[in-house]
């Protein structure tokens, strides 16, 4: 927090990752994302978000699975980062509901996510996102989300 | 754990499923869910508010993954409850939906009930309050299978 260049907001620090791609000034920005080491990146022209494998995300120790939360946590976060800078939002969208479907064990190594958003309206955008770890087509984890934008 | 049957009395109950908190799953200690309470298939889990588990800097207000463990928790520990004993489980559903925002600076206390069991699948329900029930932050419905021969 001792980056001086630091913008006064959110919103202005949202504005200026859109254009300059430093995603992790967000993510950083971001308490609980720091946390769980999920970023985002850009591979291949896509944008994805990685959590980043750590001892602490393991949910069962005798099977060393991931914790079917932190599996939550990344799915959301991809659709929020999604949200967040590849529309023109303005504000952290809130989450109105989610629901995960757990399809395989999460192995104790980096996870990845990424979001389509199937419908923004004005008010509610709906976000749908897999997570997978070394096979994209065998995904571990999806979701569906919904999001307020904004408040009449 | 060579034994995997819980204790009849609810302190006994308490102490051996809080090892799910204290040892044996290393996110919920990473996060400081406690168990705090146990009924026939009822838990009751604590996750206290801390400045890493905020997810909007401007409002304090703490993240969703960090709810979605809390419930994910606190709802395995009810089908534990439920069945009397320690067995495999894995998640395979679960549904939140966000009531209210959560106050910054609160602690959030998830309580979950497994109101269902089949040979194969458990069905759980939860809600998500800050000290009052009848305010819940979030309400979550989760199914789970068992995994044992």
């Amino acid at each position: 927090m001792s980056d001086t260049n630091a913008p006064a907001t959110l919103a202005s620090l949202v504005r200026e990752v859109r254009k300059t791609r430093e995603y992790r000034r967000l993510t950083d920005a971001i308490p609980y994302t720091r946390f769980m080491g999920i970023g985002v990146e850009n591979l291949a022209g896509e944008m994805l978000c990685r959590m980043t494998y750590a001892p602490k995300l393991i949910g069962n120790s005798f099977l060393q699975a991931l914790h079917g939360g932190t599996l939550g946590a990344l799915l959301e976060s991809a659709a929020i980062f999604e949200l967040l800078l590849q529309t023109d939002t303005e504000r952290v969208p809130k989450v109105i509901s989610l629901t995960v479907d757990f399809l395989r064990s999460g192995k104790p190594q980096d996870t990845f996510a990424r979001a389509f958003i199937t419908r923004q309206g004005r008010r509610v955008a709906n976000v749908r996102v897999e997570a997978w770890q070394d096979d994209r087509t065998r995904p571990i984890a999806s979701a569906h989300a919904l999001f307020l934008l904004a408040e009449p | 754990m060579s034994d995997f049957h819980l204790p009849e009395d609810k302190a006994g109950r308490l102490e051996r499923c809080s090892l799910f908190y204290t040892d044996v799953v290393p996110h919920n200690h990473a996060l400081g869910l406690t168990l705090v309470d146990v009924g026939a298939a009822e838990a009751t889990v604590v996750l206290p508010y801390a400045d890493f588990l905020v997810g909007n800097p401007e409002t304090g207000v703490i993240a969703g993954g960090p709810v979605t463990t809390l419930i994910d928790a606190a709802c395995g520990t009810s089908i534990f409850l439920k069945l009397g004993r320690f067995l495999p489980i894995v998640t395979l559903d679960l549904r939140i939906d966000y009531l209210r925002p959560a106050r910054p600076g609160i602690a959030l206390t998830a309580v979950a009930e497994c109101y269902r069991t089949t040979r194969q699948v458990a069905f759980v329900r939860a809600l998500v309050h800050q000290g009052d029930k009848d305010n819940p932050v979030a309400s979550a419905q989760g199914t789970f299978m068992r995994t044992e021969e």
